[in-house]
């Protein structure tokens, strides 16, 4: 089963979790500026969003590179980055219309999500489920069911 | 590892920045954070110096776990002699800014002197300069914030400032960093706004690490997991906040209340967490819009709140309509009960107030409470006050005078006195409600026992967190004892500080500690930090900065007389609720707390003690 990152903001309370995880993940130090996911605080509406690649099947990223650094990991569905091709062109970073491809001006390549390998460290770190691994078929699931239960609801009251 | 192993120096009057190794051989003894600092602050001024002047010094200091995984992990604290108190004082603040400094490679910053004109330290990683804050001064924390990130074009930087209520010497204003998270008590802003600095705005992109990363990784989740599973960590304040004891303290009749001439509120459910939760008529919407977090923190027990936009205090007043930070217990009480006013918005407004222009908002609702008891007494007038009816239960009153006091204008600026000094100026001393010059926070003493001991040893005046017996007495963590005796608290009080000291030194906040003991803490610390972190040498640590602070402020002119409460406290019975018929039972505690403490009668460390541990 192929699965995906699916993110909930109403159960976001800003806490970088994610953000810890997924920079000790790939750099080795708890680093929030070197994350590939990223929290944003819209302060005035009290709204905390988390935001990373969505792992795009016809994947910008990967076509514009010139050098073929960006490929696909069949198991995983990620697009993920080969240090030892990407020249840090930032092509991809033009290309990409969610800007979640950075360049890394301390390796001079670009970073972007690759799902961990298929065990995402972010969704694990998560206190309050913003960031669960799905089914990537179904990951409107638990939506669908929140809102079955109400549809029955007119009826069940008539009983 | 966990210690960035630097600190800057800055010398506001000359101008410069110095990058220099962190003394490890303190730190090993001294932890980090608030015990460090202390030691340094205690090694580089004298004791008796004027707090506002510029021999004093002002420490922001992050802990070994600050910027680590560990749940809560990233907290700093502000030292320094306070402007409030003039003893020492150490205020604790989350946010993120305590991350952001620690991501700069840097365990501290170190003060000093007196800047000639307004300025503010920017620091990108290594580098670090004191620019210019003249087109700052004279604004809050709110456009501070805002106004440096976008000369900087950078979002992501953090900044810690001071309001208008800093740079006009009310005696108890903050450092806020993040819009509305604060080293909030005994004047630590104040201090700040004497040495000209406006702020501090980091961007820090080093990363961080530790000792023993698997171990301290297995430590971390295992504390994580009992955070989660905790019924007051897990489930009460994030669902709640700490307003969740508004109703539970009011109940045990230990809600101090009009100045502490009442120990029960009557509007007390109005004020409370289930009335956030409550959706108002104008918009069908609650005052809470949804909970919060810190850095690194997976209790999240923060408010995020809006006033209701029909409320006079922001009815065409846009920029207070939006989402801010919400009320906290301490402050919900401060504003509502010991000043009477049970309007919920009325307390929210005045909360963003509080953020926005940088005040106590413990000491300022505590001092307008005694300011409200002596216009009732007529010994203050509205000759006094420029016409504001400063009357127990004035709504009116309190949002009035948090304006004036957060611009330091008018009556306000009284008000910004605090209310020892305010008292003292109208001649009644005793209506002030304080320690060593700082007003107590939301519990009684009399319906409390344990905390009345607490306020009275504090090493920087009355404050809850420095022995935060409730958790004990009421709420039987990590075991009950009943609230209205006097028996063992002195031990108790004693055990709290000590442990406190060393969470407070350590770079995460203490209320991971109504789940956690230091069972669950000392893994987390002897993992990310070289040297000895057991459980046993936490507390000697947390001993050791205890004794150190005291030696501070004897060294101030401090004496085992200050070691008191009000005669409310003392000599008025409390009327209502389960203590009825009680005073505080100080007396019976205090001396047997000295003798706990290794201290003489006078409350003077014994030399036994002081070469016990090292000082």
């Amino acid at each position: 089963m192929l699965k995906a990152l699916n993110i909930d903001p109403g159960k976001c309370t800003g806490c970088l979790q994610c953000e810890l995880a997924c920079s000790f993940e790939n750099e080795g130090v708890f680093n929030p500026s070197k994350s590939r996911i990223k929290v944003f605080n819209f302060h005035d509406q009290g709204r905390f969003v988390p935001y990373t690649c969505t792992q795009c099947d016809e994947a910008w990223c990967m076509h514009a590179c010139p050098v073929d650094a960006i490929s696909l990991n069949k198991l995983t569905g990620a697009k993920e980055v080969n240090d030892n091709l990407c020249v840090g062109c930032k092509v991809c970073t033009i290309a990409c219309p969610f800007g979640t491809v950075n360049y890394n001006s301390a390796t001079g390549k670009v970073i972007k999500c690759d799902l961990c390998g298929g065990d995402p460290e972010c969704a694990k770190a998560c206190p309050t489920d913003a960031i669960t691994y799905v089914d990537a078929d179904w990951t409107g699931l638990d939506k669908m069911r929140k809102w079955a239960a109400k549809t029955d609801a007119g009826q069940q009251a008539a009983h | 590892m966990a210690w960035a192993r630097r600190i800057l120096r800055v010398n506001l009057t000359k101008g410069t920045c110095t990058h220099e190794p962190l003394n490890m051989d303190w730190a090993k003894r001294y932890l980090g954070q608030r015990g460090l600092a202390t030691k340094y602050l205690t090694e580089e001024i004298d004791p008796k110096v004027d707090p506002l002047a510029p021999e004093n010094k002002l420490i922001m200091a992050t802990g070994p776990l600050t910027g680590t995984c560990a749940s809560t992990a990233g907290r700093y604290s502000v030292i320094t002699k306070g402007a409030l108190t003039g003893a020492i004082a150490c205020s604790n603040s989350g946010g993120f800014f305590g991350n952001e400094m620690k991501n700069a490679g840097l365990d501290m910053i170190i003060f000093e002197g007196r800047a000639k004109a307004p300025v503010y330290l920017f620091i990108d990683n290594d580098d670090c300069r004191l620019l210019d804050a003249s087109g700052y001064w004279g604004t809050s924390v709110w456009d501070t914030e805002e106004g440096i990130k976008e000369a900087h074009g950078d979002a992501q930087i953090r900044v810690a400032s001071i309001g208008v209520a800093g740079e006009k010497g009310v005696k108890f204003a903050c450092v806020v960093n993040d819009m509305h998270r604060a080293a909030g008590r005994s004047g630590v802003g104040t201090v700040m706004g004497s040495k000209n600095l406006k702020a501090v705005a980091i961007r820090g992109t080093k990363g961080v690490s530790v000792d023993d990363m698997p171990t301290f990784l297995k430590a971390v989740t295992a504390g994580k997991k009992v955070l989660a599973e905790n019924a007051v960590t897990g489930q009460g304040l994030p669902a709640y906040g700490t307003q969740v004891l508004m109703n539970v303290i009011n109940e045990t009749g230990a809600l101090p209340t009009r100045n502490h001439r009442d120990i029960q509120f009557e509007g007390a459910s109005k004020i409370s967490a289930e009335a956030m939760a409550e959706p108002r008529e104008s918009d069908g919407k609650p005052n809470l819009i949804r909970n919060a977090a810190c850095f690194g923190c997976t209790i999240a027990c923060g408010r995020i709140s809006s006033v209701d936009r029909t409320h006079y205090t922001v009815v065409d007043r846009p920029q207070y309509q939006k989402a801010s930070g919400g009320l906290e217990y301490e402050a919900a009480w401060a504003l509502g009960a010991a000043t009477g006013v049970d309007d919920l918005d009325a307390l929210t407004f005045a909360n963003f107030i509080c953020n926005e222009q940088g005040i106590d908002p413990i000491s300022f609702g505590a001092t307008v409470g005694a300011a409200m008891e002596m216009f009732e007494d007529g010994i203050i007038t509205t000759k006094d006050t420029g016409g504001i009816e400063v009357k127990f239960g004035s709504a009116r009153a309190l949002t009035d005078l948090a304006e004036l006091c957060g611009r330091g204008e008018g009556f306000g600026a009284e008000i910004g006195l605090g209310s020892k000094l305010l008292c003292e100026k109208y001649g009644k001393p005793e209506l002030s409600m304080s320690v060593k010059g700082q007003e107590f926070p939301a519990y009684d003493g009399r319906g409390i026992q344990g905390m009345g001991l607490t306020y009275a040893t504090s090493n920087r005046g009355a404050c809850h967190l420095r022995s935060y017996t409730v958790a004990s007495e009421i709420l039987g963590i990590p075991e009950k004892t009943d609230p209205l005796v006097t028996d063992g608290k002195a031990g108790l009080v004693k055990a709290f500080q000590d442990a406190t000291a060393a969470v407070d030194s350590a770079g995460i906040c203490v209320f991971t500690t109504f789940a956690w003991t230091l069972e669950d803490i000392a893994p987390q610390i002897d993992a990310a930090c070289e040297g000895d972190w057991s459980v046993e040498a936490l507390l000697a640590t947390g001993e050791r900065i205890w004794n150190l602070e005291r030696q501070f402020n004897l060294a101030a002119g401090f004496t085992g007389k200050d070691d008191n409460l009000p005669p409310r406290l003392m000599k008025d019975a409390a009327k209502t609720g389960p203590a009825k018929g009680l005073t505080s039972g100080l007396d019976k505690m205090l001396p047997e707390y000295y003798q706990l403490r290794g201290w003489s009668k006078d409350g003077v460390p014994t030399n036994e003690t002081v070469s016990r541990l090292g000082l």
